[in-house]
């Protein structure tokens, strides 16, 4: 259940991030967060954990919004790109070479933050 | 009156930890030693190879070990029994080291001995295939464990480790006559998942494949050292499967 883990260095950012408002108080809508398929990341996990971690600070009603972005490898021997898979031991279908370049899949992202000031 | 904002940050989840990765990383490469990260599932052997990478390399290289344990102190005891200082870090529930935790382990190290005076910092990672591939700690190589007994769709179960580690080593080839395992296919796995990770056969009982092990630690040493030398700014690990998985390097102190 690292996810925990994960979920309070995410807060730690998130107060990081408030303090360039200061001293605004800025209301969070929604987090994006992007999340690549080939992390040691459960995206379910994450949103209940955040749900506990959000609870009665800032915060809190905060949404967690998670995108998932797939798994793609590029052969390197033909530059084309296709989806690894444990299934298929990683290997690209066009040359059968081992998985060399990840072209995306490894996102761990905080991509963009909606939220609103009050004034 | 509420005004709807968006702000763009493209920051990676885990900044937190890498920031203090990135911090303790400093360190390292301000003491010029090499740090090894040392994972695998909870048996495969850490503690034994350790034993032994330890007896045999202490004659002429200074270490010393940050020992991570959930609950116990067992391990640690084992290797400090070899005469190499070890401090144990005991991490609760938590599954893996995170970059903190090795923060405060560095401290009461540095209450024992000079850091600056090693040339190798052990981190033993907590037993595990999963966490601890994702939490970096300020590691220079990340060197994975895998047991002949475990079978060879590991790498291809537990890709993110396998793919991560600089260094795999397949422990306890002794056992190899024994066992319905083709090893050739755990090495082919790995190299599915890593095609240019170092892999070696080991044995920490019988001695098999420790010499070559051994050559791999005093060459990464003197390419680490070289790169500190050099250029003190840039250090770290040479391999990175993602632009996500970049910290943040700040200056050393010259």
């Amino acid at each position: 259940m690292h996810e925990v883990d994960m979920t309070k260095c995410l807060v730690l950012s998130m107060n990081e991030w408030r303090q360039q408002h200061s001293p605004a108080l800025p209301v969070v809508e929604r987090v994006h967060l992007q999340v690549g398929d080939f992390t040691c990341v459960e995206p379910d996990q994450l949103l209940f954990t955040w749900r506990l971690a959000v609870q009665n600070s800032w915060l809190d009603g905060a949404e967690l919004a998670i995108e998932a972005v797939p798994l793609v490898g590029r052969c390197v021997r033909c530059q084309h790109t296709y989806s690894p898979s444990a299934e298929t031991a990683y290997r690209s279908p066009c040359c059968d070479h081992p998985m060399e370049e990840i072209v995306s899949g490894r996102e761990l992202r905080i991509r963009s933050v909606d939220y609103s000031l009050e004034s | 009156m509420h005004m709807p904002l968006e702000d763009t940050l493209g920051l990676n989840l885990l900044a937190a930890n890498q920031h203090q990765a990135a911090h303790n990383r400093e360190h390292f490469d301000a003491w010029q030693l090499l740090c090894l990260n040392v994972m695998s599932s909870p048996g495969a052997g850490k503690t034994s190879l350790l034993e032994q990478t330890l007896t045999a390399l202490s004659s002429d290289l200074a270490m010393a070990v940050l020992e991570g344990d959930m609950t116990t102190q067992l391990d640690a005891d084992r290797l400090e029994a070899v005469g190499v200082p070890v401090v144990p870090i005991t991490t609760g529930r938590a599954c893996h080291l995170d970059a903190a935790m090795v923060s405060g382990g560095l401290r009461l190290l540095g209450q024992r001995l000079d850091p600056a005076s090693l040339d190798l910092l052990w981190v033993e990672n907590v037993g595990n295939l999963v966490c601890p591939a994702e939490f970096e700690v300020g590691e220079h190589r990340k060197v994975a464990l895998l047991s002949v007994t475990e079978g060879d769709d590991k790498p291809l179960k537990y890709p993110v480790m396998f793919r991560e580690a600089d260094c795999v080593l397949i422990t306890k080839t002794d056992l190899l006559p024994y066992l319905p395992v083709d090893i050739e296919r755990i090495e082919a796995h790995i190299h599915q998942v890593n095609p240019h990770c170092t892999v070696l056969r080991v044995s920490a009982s019988s001695g098999e494949g420790l010499d070559g092990w051994h050559s791999w630690i005093r060459r990464e040493l003197s390419a680490q050292r070289h790169q500190q030398l050099a250029d003190p700014r840039r250090h770290g690990r040479r391999v990175s499967s993602g632009p996500d998985h970049d910290v943040v390097l700040h200056l050393v102190n010259a």
